[in-house]
């Protein structure tokens, strides 16, 4: 068994292919939909956990590749900057997951990535603006 | 009192070398074990520290004068506007100040990207600033426009000067609305989702001198990593708000006005930070020493987060219709602690004051004593206090063609 939490990117002329469909009926893959949007390029981002047995996931990753799209991982989406933040913590009650938070007693923020979705609401909720996204995702907001 | 130690005797052992501090935290265990007069007798100086948002801050700046003159009009650095309704060339910018590009809250809640702290922050981080200025001409200062870039080593004068700053408690608010709102207190979610705090309590500089015995006029402090000094009592200075028998305020109190030389201060005391929906604002570094003259000023010092209570506001409605009352009274402990009770809701907590920033500065401000660079001062004058009699005021409503009573 193998659990992968992954970003798909669609250029625009597969953003109207059924692939999740493909996904489990011929892959065998659980799908986990965290995210889904289309921007007015009409290029998808899917982010997404997909859970299998190791082959068909990998079958499944060859198969998404030769189809044209853009396999990321999740867990380097969203980027934590030690040098800017500034400790205070209003990030942690906005973040649903708990990928940020609070360590006691030290009183410092930590991100955990492997439990961030992606939901961006970091981005905007940090007054020192230390929560950064990558630059390809700028489209999406 | 057992213990009587002035700052002249203070100074001596600064400068000697043989002061002992020990920051505010680390108080409260040596008091807890030993008591106010054996801690007083041992211990010369307690450092406190804060790192929290204080929108009432600014740089009065000197940019010297261009050839031909100018008296500054319209002013803007880095696209953020200024104040130049002072001398030809002299100005002073707020830490709120936007650019009046900024789209505010128009699409709301805005992002308030780069305001006047962020301009203060890239002035002491030494990088070029630009400067665009019109003016209406004068025979003495004939320029009138200049657009020109200078850094913070090739002006005059940069003087910190914020007229309100360590709020002495703070409240801590919530929303009680139906719809997520954006606060200077952050984001709120509705239905009181989170509960947002912004002092650093045990630690904070006016909880540990409560009634201004020994924080001044010309008191010398830490201040956006650099030195400074008490200039006045802040803004909106409320030291008669109600207290506990320790003397600790139950709500905001007093404040107190800081000043400095900003060329010896340093960017990552001096934040410009973006409040979603409010606007920009700097966070600011302070720490402030307190002379232990006596057991008495011990005692005050070994306040802990248990002790100090704030009270818990609606910011959907209580706060912004100025209604008075509160739901009830939070320990900075429970604050601290992820989450409080309100009217028996749990209720997971943040905080916009960095604690782990006042730590930093208390531990610096304690370094800098014990090896003798920072010596304390005697203050000029003393800040109206608990028993000053001094009422907050609420802005005075009426039509002005009338006068007093009408409206």
């Amino acid at each position: 068994m193998i659990k992968q939490k992954i970003v798909l990117r669609f250029p625009p002329h597969i953003v109207e292919q059924p692939t999740i469909y493909h996904l489990i009926k011929d892959f065998d893959l659980m799908v986990n939909i965290l995210r889904a949007d289309i921007n007015p390029k009409k290029e998808g981002r899917l982010m997404m956990e997909l859970s299998g047995s190791e082959a068909n996931y990998q079958r499944a990753v060859e198969w998404l590749n030769e189809q044209g799209l853009q396999i990321l991982n999740l867990e380097q989406q969203i980027i934590w900057r030690s040098d800017l933040c500034t400790h205070c913590g209003a990030c942690t009650v906005i973040c649903p997951t708990e990928a940020l938070m609070f360590e006691r007693p030290d009183m410092k923020v930590r991100f955990s990535e492997e439990k961030c979705i992606v939901c961006e609401l970091c981005l905007r909720a940090c007054p020192a603006r230390a929560m950064e996204t990558l630059v390809e995702n700028a489209n999406f907001q | 009192m057992k213990v009587n130690r002035s700052i002249e005797e203070i100074n001596r052992k600064i400068k000697s070398g043989k002061a002992v501090v020990l920051t505010a935290e680390e108080i409260i265990g040596v008091v807890e074990e030993k008591g106010t007069v054996k801690a007083a007798e041992e211990v010369d100086v307690v450092t406190t520290g804060t790192f929290g948002p204080m929108c009432s801050s600014g740089v009065f700046l000197n940019l010297g004068h261009p050839q031909p003159r100018i008296k500054l009009g319209e002013v803007y650095l880095n696209d953020v506007a200024a104040y130049a309704g002072i001398a030809a060339v002299d100005l002073y910018l707020g830490a709120t100040a936007l650019p009046p590009t900024d789209p505010t809250n128009l699409k709301h809640p805005g992002d308030f990207i780069y305001g006047g702290g962020h301009v203060i922050e890239d002035l002491v981080a030494g990088k070029e600033i630009r400067l665009e200025a019109s003016s209406y001409g004068t025979d003495c200062y004939p320029l009138k426009k200049i657009e020109t870039s200078f850094r913070l080593d090739e002006i005059n004068e940069a003087v910190l000067y914020n007229p309100r700053n360590a709020y002495q408690n703070y409240n801590v608010a919530v929303n009680l609305g139906d719809k997520t709102i954006y606060t200077y207190m952050g984001i709120l979610k509705p239905k009181m989702g989170n509960a947002n705090y912004s002092s650093a309590g045990q630690l904070s500089p006016l909880f540990n001198d409560p009634l201004l015995k020994t924080i001044g006029m010309g008191t010398r402090i830490f201040l956006g990593g650099g030195i400074g000094y008490v200039a006045w009592h802040g803004t909106q200075h409320n030291p008669s708000a109600s207290r506990d028998q320790k003397g600790l305020p139950e709500g905001p109190a007093a404040t107190l006005a800081l000043t400095g030389d900003l060329k010896q201060m340093q960017p990552r005391w001096l934040r410009g930070l973006s409040y979603l929906g409010y606007g920009a604002t700097m966070q600011v570094g302070v720490g402030i020493p307190i002379p232990i003259l006596n057991e008495e000023i011990m005692g005050y010092c070994a306040v802990r987060d248990e002790d100090i209570k704030a009270p818990v506001v609606d910011y959907e409605k209580g706060y912004p219709q100025r209604e008075s009352g509160n739901l009830g009274l939070v320990s900075y402990a429970d604050l601290k602690s992820g989450s409080i009770s309100v009217q028996g809701k749990k209720v997971p907590t943040a905080s916009l004051s960095s604690y782990a920033g006042a730590r930093e500065i208390a531990a610096t401000l304690k370094e800098w004593i014990a090896k003798g660079h920072f010596t304390l001062t005697e203050p000029a004058i003393k800040l109206p206090s608990a028993d000053a009699g001094i009422s907050l005021k609420p802005m005075p409503q009426r039509d002005p063609d009338k006068g007093e009573g009408t409206l």
